[in-house]
């Protein structure tokens, strides 16, 4: 009788809810709070997950598999030499603050991030821009100094959004673009509020309005979902807690895959990991899929170099650092090191670095390697890590598209300097035909991988979670976006 | 001797058997890892089962004792060491410049909340053992400190201590000699409680990731560990929870006992 009792209340509850099921309003929550709310400035990955599509588009974007597809330009011609772009706007395109956008913003938008001065965090997207000139108001022309194959994908970033100079000044704490979504309200540290875009020039999106949440602690995260407080939770931070999700009427749960390459980097400076013969013995030392399985409950994919495995120009290296212990001391003897050493082991907040860690520590001390371990905030890790480069091995995951090109720069924080590889991105950079490319990004993946740059790991996978009638999410994360236009509560 | 005393005593006993066999045999290595085997549920070939990354519970938990054990006890001896000879002096020189120094020094360490001052060292000095052990240690000091001066003030009005004086004594003679045996039972009491505080502190410490480091075993970073699996395997959680709540409620009963049985006045009126 009891249970009986429970089960009408409950379902009183749940009919109510879905009386209220023309709902139009959605409440999504993700990791990190976004530090400001412009794209084109800071790195941060969090303005992207909020911004991306909803409320700032570019010239071209990426879609929900990853393709560069029309954004605010609906064609291009590319002229036969690979060095003029000509794009073709959108008519009747307005900024949610009403005014136009149209070929001067675009300058406007493309001179501002490839200044001298700008802040934006990637630059070298467009550091082969010659020329911005505006043919007519819905045309205009992009002239590149050296042919660039990836041009129209280096638009389609969320850094590369089309801003208006009028509402420039603000775009920190008032995001002013032309996407479906119109930002309404940021209350720091608990949400950013944004409602449809009546004048969108495309088409209109389903939702009314729409929340973003930022719970970063797994266990608040699995609390909200189950209390029904967010609706979707884009990332969810404790992969344990899936199949609980999967085995609910309540929840769906979509993984996906994402751009995030996660290695065990390795300070290619720092002796003893300036030996080659050291990083190869670290690497055959890991068990990646322990790793896997230990750290991400199985969630991942294997990868051999640093390069995303759902890429059709992947090269499958992994029998380069198959695990292999013997190999390992063996390799490590050959340096001079058979007694092993002890390396610092800088670890930053997400579990698949500080679980991850524990697993990479125990099976280097298998082989003769201790580590210490620190584990860092965010900030610290960026100061100690990343900026200083004060550490011999860190676990860390690169969620930027097609960011091979890090390997080109002897700066990066693992420091790895070596000018054939150089050259080869070089060459890749001022190639346009697709299997010339095909051929010289094998090269570079053949390259960083022989040279055991880092330790490459697996390809992080994106576990979201919803609510079973929420349809139109996103299931893999090509760049750092929630993109709600398609998104709604079924039927 | 109390129920409690019994109670307390065979509690701490038991832990601190647990932490020293450690040093001589655990189950299972702790350091190795066995993915495949994780979560497993207690009984079998893992007396506790195993956590997320299938190490066995039950060597943690012995390796975690001894952690817990090792820190709180150097943290005591840190307050004692310090703390006692203070108060010592000062109450000595009760009424002094001297004393006015030293106990408002006291108040001051006392003002600050203690976890919040642990938090601050190890997060400046960098997160470790060690480091937690100076912080939890440095508040205990004040605590020593103060239950030694208002043990000893009454004690140097006593005829004894007169005698001491008139046969030319010095005032640390007398301390050493005469009224520290006399507080001793006061110390070993207070040590008791100080001591569940600081296997409170390290666990508290540790489960916010400031305390020992992995790979060396913390109940508090075990439960830190367990808590998005709580749901998935209680265990994970409930077992490192237990020692801490059973450690903690040996070592006061211990000192509620010790009290008791030492306290002549208190025993006086028993009989």
């Amino acid at each position: 009788m009891h249970h009986f009792k429970r089960l009408a209340a409950s379902t009183a509850i749940v009919l109510c809810a879905s009386g209220a099921l023309a709902q139009d309003s959605i409440t999504v929550a993700i990791q990190l709070e976004p530090p400001n709310l412009d794209p084109t400035s800071g790195a941060a990955q969090a303005v992207d997950s909020v911004l991306y599509a909803n409320v700032f588009e570019g010239l071209t974007r990426f879609d929900a598999d990853g393709a560069v597809v029309r954004g605010l330009a609906q064609s291009w011609d590319i002229s036969d030499d690979g060095l003029v772009y000509t794009f073709n706007l959108a008519a009747g395109v307005t900024f949610h603050d009403g005014t136009t956008m149209d070929a001067e913003d675009v300058k406007f938008s493309l001179d501002r991030a490839r200044a001298e001065d700008s802040t934006n965090a990637q630059k070298v997207l467009f550091e082969d821009i010659a020329d911005v000139t505006v043919i007519d108001p819905l045309t205009v022309q992009v002239t590149l100094a050296q042919p660039n194959g990836m041009f129209l994908f280096n638009l389609a970033w969320g850094d590369a959004v089309i801003v208006a100079p009028e509402s420039i000044e603000t775009i920190a704490t008032n995001p002013i673009g032309t996407g479906p979504f119109t930002f309404t309200n940021w209350a720091q540290g608990d949400r950013i509020d944004m409602a449809r875009n009546e004048n969108y020039w495309g088409a209109a999106p389903a939702l009314e309005t729409a929340t973003f949440r930022f719970i970063s602690d797994p266990t608040a995260a699995f609390a909200a979902m189950m209390a029904e407080d967010v609706d979707v939770f884009v990332g969810y931070p404790a992969p344990e807690n899936l199949p609980q999700f999967e085995a609910d009427p309540r929840f769906q749960v979509l993984v996906g895959n994402t751009e995030g390459e996660t290695i065990l980097a390795m300070n290619n400076q720092v002796a003893p990991f300036d030996n080659i013969l050291v990083r190869q013995a670290v690497t055959h030392a890991i068990d990646r899929q322990a790793i896997i399985d230990g750290a991400m409950f199985g969630l991942g994919t294997p990868i051999g170099t640093h390069f995303a495995p759902h890429n059709p120009d992947y090269v499958d290296l992994l029998a380069n650092s198959q695990f292999d212990p013997d190999l390992s001391r063996a390799l490590l003897e050959e340096a001079g090191m058979a007694d092993g050493f002890t390396a610092t082991l800088k670890l930053p907040p997400p579990s698949y670095a500080r679980r991850g860690g524990e697993i990479i520590a125990s099976q280097l001390r298998a082989v003769g390697i201790e580590t210490e371990i620190t584990n860092l905030e965010w900030a610290q890790w960026l100061e100690e890590v990343f900026t200083n480069k004060d550490f011999g091995l860190t676990i860390i995951s690169h969620t930027e598209p097609m960011d091979i090109n890090i390997y080109a720069n002897p700066d990066y924080y693992f420091q790895y300097d070596n000018p054939d590889f150089r050259a080869v991105l070089d060459e890749l950079n001022a190639t346009t035909d697709p299997a010339a490319r095909s051929a010289l990004l094998a090269q570079a993946q053949t390259i960083i991988s022989e040279d055991y740059v880092n330790a490459y790991l697996f390809q992080l996978a994106v576990a979201t979670v919803a609510r079973a009638e929420i349809t139109g999410l996103w299931v893999n994360q090509p760049t750092a976006a929630v993109d709600l236009t398609g998104v709604s509560w079924g039927n | 001797m109390s129920r409690n005393l019994i109670i307390g005593a065979g509690l701490t006993l038991f832990f601190t058997a647990l932490a020293a066999l450690s040093f001589l045999w655990t189950p299972y290595d702790i350091e190795l890892l066995d993915i495949p085997n994780r979560l497993m549920t207690p009984g079998g070939a893992h007396l506790l089962g195993t956590d997320h990354f299938g190490r066995d519970i039950l060597s943690m938990i012995m390796m975690g004792a001894r952690t817990s054990i090792a820190v709180a006890l150097v943290a005591v001896g840190i307050g004692m060491g310090l703390g006692v000879p203070l108060g010592l002096w000062a109450a000595a020189r009760h009424g002094s410049l001297l004393d006015d120094l030293i106990m408002r020094g006291n108040d001051l360490v006392f003002a600050f909340p203690s976890l919040v001052i642990a938090i601050l060292i190890t997060a400046v000095f960098g997160p470790s053992a060690i480091n937690a052990i100076i912080a939890i240690g440095i508040f205990n000091i004040p605590v020593f400190a103060r239950l030694t001066r208002s043990a000893a003030l009454p004690l140097w009005e006593r005829d004894f201590i007169r005698a001491a004086r008139v046969c030319g004594k010095s005032s640390a003679r007398i301390s050493a000699e005469h009224i520290l045996p006399n507080i001793t039972n006061l110390m070993i009491v207070q040590g008791t409680i100080q001591f569940s505080l600081g296997i409170l502190a390290e666990a508290a410490l540790s489960y916010i990731g400031l305390g020992a480091q992995p790979p060396t075993a913390s109940w508090g970073r075990m439960l830190a560990d367990a808590q998005t699996l709580v749901s998935l395997a209680p265990h994970v959680a409930l077992i490192p929870g237990f020692a801490i709540l059973l450690t903690v409620l040996g070592l006061n009963l211990l000192g509620d006992g010790l009290r008791d049985w030492l306290d002549p006045k208190i025993r006086v009126v028993r009989t």
